[in-house]
């Protein structure tokens, strides 16, 4: 098999642009600062790298503690196959997300103070250690996989020793961190629209999280499946796609619900921009938790694939109105993103994406869980290769 | 006990000899071009604003129980026991939580520095722990703006209404707005009409917050244990259909 010099397709050009833009964004951040690469004021102090990169970001890598807990606690053998691939969206989406830090935190170098400067009281002391302690837990739960590439047994049974309480503690921690990034927003009753301030964001955030990580997990799954020629694991992620389902019109009932004892139902009768966005981010989690419930629908790959999109897509628009939308109105001012803020957003999107494709073409990620018997042939990276070109 | 600042609207005659004292307590530069700004920034905090043919000050609140020192992960902020919520820009970390919280819309950032800091007005922390007036109640001519113990300033305040009816609206701000600041305002005419925020909540904000962190031991310690038992009935269903398997 020989290498060649890769070839231009449209995809990667995109990707070299966006990358080109990015660092031309970064170059502006480092510079001259956040007022030289965001419209952030002092009076819209957050903006998209928050409510995208930040809330966004660790809502997606829910997939990872959604499936361990699937797999390892409740020992659902059956969704082994699309644990790895879970586990390594959610470190990647981890490791992206601390990049996004170092972006909007106004002294990066300072990373590090919640280590030693303690506040119990604030939700985001909260939030920085979860950060810290999952990133930890997810990069031990990923080791594996490179210990098998290497043949390393030694640490590899060191790992397996300890990975039931790795796996609890990936849990809970994870449970912490995605209410607590709902718990952010408690703080400002009077400056967020009543349509997503209620005092149970916190929930709220938590099972939605669960439900975009069991998208994702779909997502990505049927990605990989094209990108490396292999087999659709398609009765699983249908009983998935089920679960998912039932997990979003829970999810939407809470949510109405609260809308409903919160007497803010009236709301939608007005002819805001709010009510708008409000709508696009329900129907787009609406929708898809309809189709779903049909096994038609959930048996044809496409449309299985298309819901998934769906729910991350709502869940995304969820997330940009907790984070910009419903802050706009109070705040006396208008934010949209500037250009750099976008160019960065989507340079880490993209870097994700193009380390999950490197990673998962050269380790052991989808292959590994498959029957024992198999394992062998399959397994190697040039196999890989060959199947993708 | 705790210092506190009454400003009387019905008083101020928009000098803004304050904004001039306060920016030369900080060290900023103040000129005719920042005087006309008419908002608080990181390099003007404090601001004399007009409704109208009616002056209103802008400056930190000083709350009693701050939104911005419990949402600050590191503990940049802190309320004293003399009443200045003050900062210590060492250990900030920039995450602008503070700005993100406050009711007031009261801290600033240096959006423009390469290692920006937040700022706020903090009373004056270092004069008034000396005995002395902050710098702009000390540079008002007219006795608008008036330091002293936030119980006398409450009694005060309460007084002034009292004796002139017709001047005042019947109210103090910042006696109850999130559970009590350290800034009490008078004025002429319902707070709204001279720029002050009344939709603010009544109680304390922090507790907001705090009745969910508070749970967080309760959910590991408990979690850990449901998690653990369920870990271990499913693994050990397991380990006996397996071994039942075998003995076939």
């Amino acid at each position: 098999m020989s290498r060649k010099f890769p070839k231009i397709t449209i995809w990667r050009a995109i990707f070299a642009a966006i990358l080109l833009s990015g660092a031309y964004a970064t170059y502006l951040r480092v510079m001259y600062g956040l007022g030289g690469s965001t419209n952030l004021s002092d009076k819209f102090p957050w903006g998209l790298w928050i409510a995208f990169d930040i809330l966004c970001g660790v809502g997606l890598a829910a997939g990872g503690f959604t499936l361990v807990a699937v797999v390892h606690i409740f020992n659902v053998e059956r969704y082994k196959p699309i644990l790895r691939p879970a586990i390594l969206t959610a470190f990647l989406g981890y490791m992206l997300v601390v990049v996004a830090l170092l972006f909007d935190l106004g002294r990066p170098d300072r990373l590090w103070h919640p280590l030693v400067m303690w506040n119990p009281h604030s939700a985001m002391f909260e939030v920085a250690w979860c950060v810290m302690l999952y990133t930890t837990v997810l990069s031990l739960e990923f080791l594996p996989v490179v210990f098998e590439k290497f043949g390393w047994h030694k640490p590899l049974e060191w790992i397996h020793s300890i990975s039931v309480p790795l796996m609890i503690a990936g849990v809970l921690l994870s449970t912490l961190h995605q209410s607590s990034l709902g718990t952010l927003f408690l703080i400002v009753p009077e400056k967020m629209y009543p349509l997503w301030y209620t005092p149970t964001l916190p929930a709220l955030f938590y099972v939605s999280a669960i439900g975009v990580g069991l998208a994702m997990t779909i997502f990505e799954s049927w990605h990989s499946s094209r990108a490396f020629g292999r087999a659709l694991e398609l009765p699983l992620l249908a009983s998935m796609g089920r679960v998912l389902a039932v997990l979003m019109s829970a999810y939407l009932w809470l949510r109405f619900l609260d809308l409903a004892r919160r007497d803010a139902l009236g709301l939608l009768t007005r002819n805001r921009m709010e009510t708008w966005l409000f709508f696009l981010e329900i129907g787009l989690m609406a929708v898809p938790t309809v189709l779903l419930f049909q096994k038609s629908i959930r048996m044809r790959p496409g449309a299985l694939y298309a819901c998934a999109v769906m729910v991350v897509f709502g869940f995304i628009a969820n997330r940009l109105n907790v984070g910009v939308t419903a802050l706009e109105a109070a705040s006396g001012t208008h934010y949209v993103p500037r250009w750099s803020e976008i160019a960065v957003t989507l340079s880490i999107v993209a870097v994700g994406f193009a380390i999950f494709r490197v990673v998962a073409q050269y380790f052991p990620i989808f292959e590994a869980h498959a029957p024992e018997v198999v394992v062998r042939e399959v397994h190697t990276p040039e196999a890989n290769h060959i199947a993708v070109g | 006990m705790s210092k506190a600042i009454l400003y009387d609207s019905t008083l101020c005659i928009g000098c803004k000899a304050c904004e001039g004292a306060c920016a030369e307590r900080w060290g900023f530069p103040y000129n005719d071009q920042v005087a006309a700004e008419e908002k608080i920034s990181a390099h003007k905090l404090t601001a004399v604003i007009p409704h109208g043919d009616r002056f209103s000050r802008r400056l930190c609140m000083h709350c009693q129980e701050p939104a911005c020192a419990s949402v600050c992960p590191v503990g940049a902020l802190r309320k004293t026991p003399l009443g200045p919520v003050v900062y210590d820009p060492d250990k900030c970390m920039g995450c602008r939580y503070c700005m993100q919280a406050c009711a007031f819309q009261v801290p600033t950032y240096e959006w423009d520095h390469r290692l920006p800091k937040m700022r706020k007005c903090d009373m004056c922390y270092e004069r008034q722990a000396r005995g002395e007036p902050t710098a702009c109640a000390a540079a008002c001519p007219v006795g608008a703006t008036k330091v002293g113990d936030r119980d006398a300033l409450v009694v005060e305040a309460r007084q002034r209404i009292a004796e002139k009816p017709k001047e005042y609206y019947p109210k103090i701000y910042g006696l109850n707005e999130v559970g009590g600041t350290s800034v009490l305002y008078l004025s002429a005419v319902p707070f709204e009409q001279i720029g002050l925020n009344t939709s603010v909540p009544q109680g304390p904000l922090p507790a907001l917050t705090w009745r969910v962190l508070e749970l967080v031991p309760d959910i590991v310690s408990t979690g850990s244990v449901l998690l653990g038992g369920i870990w271990w009935i499913t693994n050990r269903r397991s380990e006996v259909a397996k071994a039942e398997g075998k003995s076939k």
